[in-house]
């Protein structure tokens, strides 16, 4: 079954254009990464998915419902979330803190029932704290709880972001360049991380430039050039396909 | 209404509106050259005409006009130097607030100074009663003098920006800050020049329309809420735009004495600016991208 | 954590009693005066401070509010219906039980709203407007934001100047008093004035619980987060646009019940309430008592007002204001409540709070 539909899809920037005619699935339950040389178009792909751009053309359908021209915050309510690729903590709040928001979609305290300060919004917030640090836990950065998040390291950073995210519960998580910064075994750590990740339910659609990684976690990965799908397979025919290799793949060592 | 109280009315919303687009272009040297719209522009225009009143008690006319400018110019040389110029990227909420404050003080001055009264200049030539005809219609040759006075002003920039070094230096430094001061141009003087040239211009419009609208303390703010309108007007950062800005909404403003009483002429002005900054703020004649692309 | 927050009120409302038990043993209860006023005037500063902090909105138009609330109470209990008395509407409304009969100055017949109708509607005036205003002008950012607001503010401003009916130039006056509950009075007598200064800081004192269980909450921290990465807290689920509205009519309210109540007490209200100069006082103690900081903004906000109406600073009341916003911003821009004291002043509070609570 296909959790995440495109079909179609177009995008323009003035004369540049960006996303041309593309199309692809997500089947529920995989890993699928999205390559391609920079600019081909990818974090313009994931903008359109997460509803930070709108189409000019195409569908995008989730769980049979189009979503396309959603807005970003309708579209986490339908049960998908993101990480972006240059790291978007909250400043002067906890990494607790910066989790707890994700729990936003599955809270429901208000302007006036905060205002009173009504008991079950006290009972919410407890709820909403222990969800926040079993992720904490499920990650591995339990001890990080009070910690102000813009301060951390990197690589712990990235993995705050991905708690963040995971808090949403959300049913497909896109990952917008997890690896980027990272070293070697901080790259190994978040394979292990994603893959954990999946084994709970979660699809996961990644953009991603670490071959090693891609290749490594990936169930099927799409290769996008100048804005069109040039390929969509599983890995190693991915690896063998000529249009990727003289496209992409030729420069780098996988 | 006949045609020549129609005209009469259009006169007067050209007069109008060609200070409100000096004031507008005083805008947007200042934001073109640094990002910060200054709040305390109208004030130029108030100080230039008070310096001129207080200054043509005791020197002839034309150095009394050209002495309030240079003093207004200095101020502002004064203002930046002393207010802008060593904060380390300040967000914009802040310069919004720091220039406000600016103004509030400078009105407060200008109270100490000279006081609530209202205050004029004699006009340049001839008297309040003398009047130039053309058909029925007369107008007062002060008139002729703004608009003179506002097209010289139109006149000089584009000189200036397009034709000497230190205008291609600012244009420069509006494009793209950092690349001009890799080659060498002095951005932080650039910006002193910027609020120097804002003040000048503003001081000489305030000069020329002394005789006719009178100058107070206050007259400031009405006429940056006016400029700053015409220069959203017109896209934020175009100047040529916002000389047909201008006068569209002095003419506007002129005309809507017709239906609205005369408490409610300054409404017309704030109206207008509301409607273009929910439905389009980068103006009529702009367009969003371009209005990244900023020139002058 | 939240014990904190209920030390900080008990603290509030302790300094409030021993501020009026020390001004009534110094024989000197007109202070109270000027502390009643200024704790209205502080209801906007208080919702301003969560406006500008936690979401980083600017408003130069916040006097607007204020004026709406109380021209709106101001003309509904002024203005006599009894010339219309036989008219649909106004029967409707004295039969709802809205209208009052009384005397005026000269000694006539006239026929009001009740005191406590003409509030609500000032309220529901006042959520109209901060809801339809505040729909547009919250896409706005920057310098856009602070013109949209300025520009808010100057039109009621020239509204209120130029409308005969409201009063023009010399606003309304005869404002009747507020009848809370039976014994307690909203008015400006003189015999009153203890009775009024506890009905203004307790309505102070409840917006300031109000707007603390607002912080310590789930939309506390979607506010912050909005301030801190939009696009991050819309992604996460927060509906960005429908919160920054949502604040921006609490801030609005906030300055209403500020208006209505004022103008009970002070029995008017003139154009100069709704002036630009007003907006940017509101905006300079806020800048000066640190901006996301409710304590701050309230202390700073009950200082100056109670030293401006005062007379300390006599006739340069604006330049005062001016000068303090321009200092502010120029040298500390997260307000005076990012130097040492505050800073320790509050660690202690935390520490008082949290010594009942069970290590985590």
């Amino acid at each position: 079954m296909n959790l995440l539909k495109v079909r179609g899809l177009n995008k323009r920037f003035g004369g540049l254009r960006a996303v041309g005619n593309v199309g692809f699935s997500v089947p529920q339950g995989a890993i699928k990464a999205l390559i391609g040389p920079n600019g081909a178009g990818k974090t313009t792909l994931f903008n359109l998915v997460s509803g930070v751009l709108k189409p000019d053309s195409g569908t995008i359908t989730f769980q049979g419902a189009e979503i396309q021209g959603r807005l970003p915050f309708q579209v986490a309510r339908v049960g998908i979330a993101r990480t972006f690729q240059h790291i978007r903590l909250f400043p002067k709040m906890s990494t607790l803190e910066n989790i707890m928001i994700g729990r936003h979609v599955h809270s429901r305290a208000g302007f006036v029932s905060a205002m009173l300060s009504l008991p079950w919004t006290h009972r919410e917030e407890r709820a909403i704290r222990a969800r926040a640090l079993q992720i904490m836990d499920f990650l591995g950065i339990a001890e990080l709880a009070n910690s102000d998040a813009v301060s951390l390291a990197y690589g712990q950073q990235r993995i705050v972001e991905l708690g963040r995210a995971l808090a949403c519960e959300p049913k497909l998580l896109l990952l917008d360049e997890p690896a980027a910064g990272l070293n070697m075994r901080e790259t190994a750590e978040m394979a292990k991380l994603i893959e954990r990740i999946r084994a709970t339910g979660v699809t996961i659609l990644l953009v991603e430039h670490d071959m090693a990684l891609v290749m490594n976690i990936s169930d099927e990965i799409v290769v996008l050039s100048y804005g069109e799908k040039i390929a969509d397979d599983q890995p190693l025919a991915i690896q063998r396909n000529p249009e990727v290799i003289r496209v992409y793949l030729g420069e780098n060592d996988a | 209404m006949n045609i020549e109280l129609l005209c009469q009315y259009l006169i007067a919303g050209l007069t109008y509106g060609t200070i409100y687009a000096i004031v507008a272009i005083g805008f947007n040297i200042i934001y073109n050259t640094t990002g910060i719209i200054n709040f305390a522009q109208g004030e130029f225009v108030m100080l230039g005409g008070m310096l001129a009143v207080t200054l043509d008690a005791f020197f002839p006319l034309p150095a009394a006009i050209a002495g309030a400018v240079i003093i207004t110019m200095l101020a502002g040389a004064l203002i930046e130097i002393g207010f802008i110029r060593w904060l380390k990227s300040p967000s914009v909420l802040r310069m919004v607030m720091i220039t406000i404050g600016l103004s509030i003080v400078i009105k407060a001055a200008a109270l100490a100074i000279w006081g609530e009264g209202v205050k004029s200049l004699p006009y340049f030539t001839g008297t309040a009663v003398t009047v130039i005809s053309m058909g029925d219609v007369h107008v007062s040759p002060q008139i002729l003098w703004v608009i003179g006075a506002s097209g010289l002003i139109v006149a000089l920039l584009t000189f200036f920006f397009n034709h000497t070094l230190l205008g291609r230096q600012m244009r420069a430094c509006a494009a793209n800050m950092d690349a001009a001061r890799l080659c060498g141009i002095d951005a932080k003087n650039m910006v002193t020049l910027s609020f120097v040239l804002s003040a000048g211009i503003g001081a000489l419009a305030g000069c020329v329309v002394c005789p006719i609208t009178y100058v107070q303390y206050d007259s400031g703010t009405n006429l940056a809420i006016k400029g700053f309108t015409v220069a959203i007007l017109g896209g934020l950062g175009n100047s040529t735009a916002a000389i047909a800005a201008g006068l569209m909404l002095g003419i506007l403003e002129s005309l809507s004495i017709w239906i609205l009483p005369t408490a409610f002429k300054d409404v017309i002005a704030i109206t207008i600016l509301l409607l273009i900054l929910f439905v389009r703020p980068s103006g009529i004649f702009g367009n969003a991208e371009a209005a990244r692309l900023k020139e002058f | 954590m939240a014990r904190a927050k209920y030390v900080q009120i008990l603290l509030l409302a302790a300094c409030v009693i021993v501020v009026q038990l020390a001004a009534t043993a110094a024989d000197k209860t007109q202070y109270l005066t000027q502390l009643t006023m200024a704790g209205y005037y502080s209801m906007v500063i208080i919702g301003l401070s969560l406006l500008m902090g936690y979401t980083g909105q600017i408003s130069l138009g916040h006097a607007g509010f204020f004026a709406i609330g109380g021209y709106t109470s101001a003309f509904l209990t002024t203005y006599n219906l009894l010339p219309h008395k036989d008219a649909p509407a106004v029967t409707v409304l004295a039969q709802c039980g809205m209208l009052l009969s009384g005397k005026d100055l000269y000694d006539a017949d006239i026929l009001v709203v009740q005191p406590w109708a003409a509030c609500i509607a000032a309220v529901l005036i006042t959520l109209a407007v901060a809801y339809v205003i505040g729909r547009p002008v919250l896409k706005l950012k920057g310098h856009y934001l602070a013109m949209a607001t300025l520009g808010f503010g100057t039109i009621v401003y020239k509204m209120v100047l130029g409308t005969s009916l409201v009063g023009a130039a010399d606003g309304l006056s005869d404002i009747p008093a507020f009848q809370l509950f039976p014994g307690l009075s909203l008015s400006g007598k003189s015999s009153l004035r203890i009775q009024n200064y506890y009905i203004a800081w307790g309505l102070v004192i409840v917006g300031v619980t109000l707007l603390l269980n607002l912080i310590h909450s789930r939309v506390g921290r979607g506010l912050r987060a909005i301030h801190g990465a939009e696009d991050a807290a819309n992604a996460m689920g927060v509906d960005t646009a429908a919160f920054k509205l949502r604040i921006f009519v609490v801030s609005a309210v906030y300055a209403a019940l500020g208006g209505v109540f004022l103008t009970h007490f002070n029995g008017g209200i003139g154009p100069s309430e709704a002036s630009i100069m007003k907006s940017v006082h509101y905006v300079a103690i806020v800048a000066i008592g640190g901006m996301a900081n409710l304590w701050g903004a309230l202390t700073m906000g009950v200082a100056l007002n109670f030293l401006s109406l005062r007379g300390y600073f006599g006739s340069h009341d604006d330049s005062v204001f001016g000068l303090i916003l321009v200092a502010v911003m120029l040298f500390a821009p997260e307000g005076i409540g990012s130097t040492g004291a505050p800073t320790m002043i509050r660690a202690w509070i935390k520490r008082l709070g949290a010594r009942e609570e069970p290590a985590p």
